[in-house]
């Protein structure tokens, strides 16, 4: 079967956020595809809950350097600051744009868009947390989501639903499309553009206890890592400090912004040991550490590794009296009205009803600080200082980078539409120049014949098992608490997985029709090449430093690692090192203390 | 537990016919959702068992199916609301209207026409406010179309109407929760255009009131008041 070509200026790869409004800009001066495993409305974007931050100042002062400094301070000084600052200063445009366009953002009683607290966000002269977090209750992906492509609808942007990537084309230092499957059939197809842009969301399917959808398997990262692009940050992964205990589903920092606090065994709500003066609202990192030193101390519920997150109204406003908070007190109905999702999801899944009693919560792996190295115009990053003509990054999978070490919470979604918007624009600027190159003779030759090895292989093992390997070696050596021996032992067992990936796995459906079995597989291969780059990358750098967290390595050691890691995979399949500098701007690094 | 899981097959490749599979999974916990039945299904018996899925826990919309009788996300049906006992037998089916493309995956193409089809974004041409911030809105007036705002297009709703089930052409429940969304919202302009679209041969007075759809919802939006709403609009004008 001849794979199918079409031509479109840009292509648009992944339909969350970042790709949705990419497409938004890039097609108001190019004709643009969006192609997408997903419906658009079932990406992951749709599964963020607190709130995008920007530095409106609705309810109390705020501006946009503050929620910059709280951004590199977050990043433990790893973020690049002329990044950060085009961030925070275009978060406020971006949030408002996003209300022009509709987003029934929740209002203040002024009828501004309604803020909140969020974990690092402060007000830098007192250090108090400051409501910066815009928000629609405890849904506020989904209304993003929502609204981006219902905007995509009114403009006629082409979609190509469940139509899952492949490859990507490049010729020398050029790029000439990609390659997808059209899941329904299994047709392969060739899309031909001077632009390709991808927005493929993270890897969080690499770790057990995940808050990542089963689709988020690092496709994007993984086939720019094949064709010759390095990886930055990689070992760089956030775990959420609250995801519902066993099952790693989300629980919104937005619960401890309105007031719940983490509590232990003991009844103490020991973040007041680890961090002073914020307490409950240090960044992810910090909070997370906090959880598993203190299971590991002995002091889980039950003995179990999880801690319990209290949001019922005694508890917060005996801790709102505590901590000084004279004109804050809360009730069930606010928490229902602010965290109705919350709610939902404890009652469905722990049939708990968070306005009576606490839930328990452990940390879930959540989200990937680093990616495909990008400029802050999505432009991708061939090494520290060429650009690759007509490849674009954004959202998740790319590292611009904004979020350094560790992200602060809500800036995922300020990342995705500030830079999802600027590399649409720069697509749309860049189409009306560039020439379309052409189409090289057999450009999906290689992977459909991946696709018909992974096919008619034969052996005893499932890419299940595979997979359940490779989350459990992840879990145990590249998780919250990392050691050089566990991280060396990670990468000889991902080696192995791959090997066996190769040789002994084998599927059960042969079909064409809606595949699942195979593109499961073919996922399987994406994974296990982000989880080897984030291994090594890992047991490479010999310091702690935000989500990082070494116990033979226990401080930053800005001296030798104020640097980016910048992973590349050699044709012989192996993975070699290299940096690039950090850039600092107006913030010196200095101890991190919350 | 055990659980006896019967689940629609088919897959057209070949000729094959619509039949029933049936499974049996040991070790299964009262707190497991039909999602990780299948899953488990699918990973350790049989890997052409053929669904969608994605976020596992109720906000993507991709696994709308049919259990026990009932339409119902895979990912928040748990065991445990199905029944108790050592067997639990459990029957799943793709959700009903829409033609199977292979097991529990149907083509989901007229169910987005209709969605597409009432207009289903923010229309306001005026000029945005002057100092380049947000539109205001009351908290009353974003409170109005609240329920509205949460729909995940996951068809739920609209493949368990029986007016849908009769003539595929009725617009149903999900495009018309959509449709609300906007005739409601304040800072919205296009609600004439959408009342008349709602207003023709399929729109909403195919509606019987059966309520299906809202006991559907896995959002717990109530539907059928919404649509009863759009109704209202339509004879007594917005209020």
């Amino acid at each position: 079967m001849k794979p199918i070509i079409h031509t479109h200026d840009a292509i648009v790869v992944g339909a969350g956020g970042s790709g949705l409004m990419a497409a938004l800009y890039a097609s108001r001066g190019a004709d643009v595809a969006v192609v997408s495993k997903l419906y658009p409305t079932r990406s992951h974007t749709g599964a963020a809950q607190g709130g995008v931050s920007a530095a409106l100042g609705n309810n109390e002062e705020d501006r946009w350097e503050w929620h910059a400094y709280d951004t590199v301070k977050g990043s433990d000084y790893l973020a690049d600051q002329d990044a950060v600052d085009v961030l925070c200063k275009e978060a406020i445009d971006a949030v408002v744009e996003l209300e022009h366009m509709g987003l029934p953002f929740d209002r203040f009683p002024n009828g501004k868009i309604s803020q909140r607290r969020f974990g690092g966000h402060t007000n830098n002269d007192t250090g108090k947390p400051v409501m910066r977090a815009c928000h629609a209750a405890d849904r506020t992906g989904h209304m993003i989501l929502q609204t981006l492509y219902q905007q995509c609808i009114k403009n006629e942007v082409n979609f190509y639903d469940e139509y899952q990537v492949v490859d990507l084309i490049r010729v020398d230092d050029t790029i000439r499309g990609i390659v997808a499957i059209e899941i329904s059939n299994g047709q392969f197809h060739i899309f031909h553009g001077k632009a390709v842009i991808f927005a493929t969301g993270g890897w969080g399917r690499c770790w057990e206890v995940t808050s990542n959808a089963h689709s988020l398997t690092g496709d994007g990262a993984a086939l720019c890592l094949r064709r010759g692009i390095p990886l930055e940050d990689m070992e760089f992964f956030q775990f959420h400090p609250t995801g519902i205990f066993k099952l790693g589903i989300l629980i919104t920092e937005g619960v401890r912004g309105e007031g719940g606090v983490l509590i232990n065994s003991e009844g103490e709500r020991f973040m007041e040991k680890y961090a002073p003066s914020i307490k409950d609202l240090a960044s992810r990192d910090v909070v997370s550490r906090a959880i598993f030193l203190e299971t590991k101390a002995g002091r889980g519920i039950n003995g179990q590794n999880y801690v319990h997150l209290d949001v019922t109204p005694d508890t917060v406003n005996h801790y709102f009296k505590q901590d000084g908070y004279t004109d804050r007190h809360i009730d069930k109905e606010y928490i229902e009205a602010k965290l109705p999702d919350i709610a939902d999801f404890t009652k469905t899944y722990l049939g708990v009803d968070p306005t009576v009693d606490p839930m328990p919560i452990q940390p879930t792996a959540h989200y990937g600080m680093g990616g495909i190295p990008t400029n802050v115009d999505g432009e991708v990053l061939l090494n520290n200082d060429t650009v690759i003509k007509g490849l674009y990054a954004a959202g998740e999978c790319a590292c611009v980078s904004v979020h350094g070490a560790n992200r602060l919470g809500t800036n995922s979604l300020v990342d995705l539409v500030v830079f999802g918007r600027r590399s649409g624009m720069k697509v749309a600027d860049y189409c009306k120049d560039a020439e379309l190159l052409p189409l090289p003779e057999g450009s999906a030759d290689e992977i459909m014949a991946e696709f018909e090895r992974i096919r008619n292989n034969t052996g005893s093992v499932k890419h299940h098992d595979i997979r359940k390997e490779m989350q459990a070696t992840m879990t145990e050596n590249v998780g919250v608490f990392r050691i050089q021996e566990n991280m060396d032992a990670a990468v000889v067992e991902l080696a192995a997985l791959k090997k066996k990936y190769v040789e002994e796995m084998s599927i059960d459906d042969k079909g064409a029709l809606f595949n699942t079995d195979i593109l499961e597989a073919w996922e399987l291969g994406c994974l296990l090449d982000c989880a080897e780059v984030t291994a090594v990358s890992a047991a490479n750098r010999k310091e702690s430093r935000g989500g990082h967290a070494r116990d033979d390595f226990p401080e930053r050691d800005d001296e030798n690692w104020l640097k980016h890691t910048m992973c590349y995979l050699q044709e012989d399949g192996s993975l070699t090192i290299d940096y690039k500098p950090v850039v600092i701007g107006r913030y010196e690094p200095k101890p991190r203390v919350y | 537990m055990k659980a006896s899981l019967r689940v629609k097959r088919y897959n057209p490749e070949g000729g094959g016919k619509p039949h029933w599979g049936e499974y049996t999974l040991d070790g299964v916990s009262q707190n497991d959702s039909v999602l990780d039945l299948l899953h488990r299904i699918k990973w350790e018996q049989d890997g052409s068992l053929t669904l969608r899925r994605s976020c596992a826990h109720g906000v993507c919309g991709s696994d709308a199916m049919r259990i026990n009788g009932a339409n119902a996300l895979a990912c928040k049906t748990l065991v445990a609301r199905l029944g108790s006992g050592d067997n639990v037998k459990i029957q799943v089916e793709p959700i009903l209207g829409l033609p199977v493309v292979k097991d529990l995956v149907v083509d989901m193409e007229p169910f987005m026409e209709h969605y597409r089809s009432v207009m289903p974004f923010f229309i306001n041409n005026d000029n945005v406010p002057e100092d380049g911030r947000e539109r205001h809105q009351t908290i009353e007036d974003r409170e109005r179309f609240d329920d509205t705002t949460k729909c995940i297009l996951c068809a739920a709703c609209t493949t368990s109407c029986p007016s849908f089930w009769a003539n595929g052409k009725y617009v149903g429940p999900a495009a018309i929760v959509q449709a609300h969304r906007f005739i409601f919202d304040s800072r919205d302009k296009g609600a004439e255009e959408r009342l008349n679209i709602v207003n023709e041969q399929f729109g909403v007075w195919r509606c019987r009131t059966a309520f299906n759809c809202t006991n559907a919802c896995p959002r717990e939006i109530e539907v059928t008041k919404a649509i009863a709403e759009v109704k209202m609009a339509i004879t007594n004008g917005i209020i």
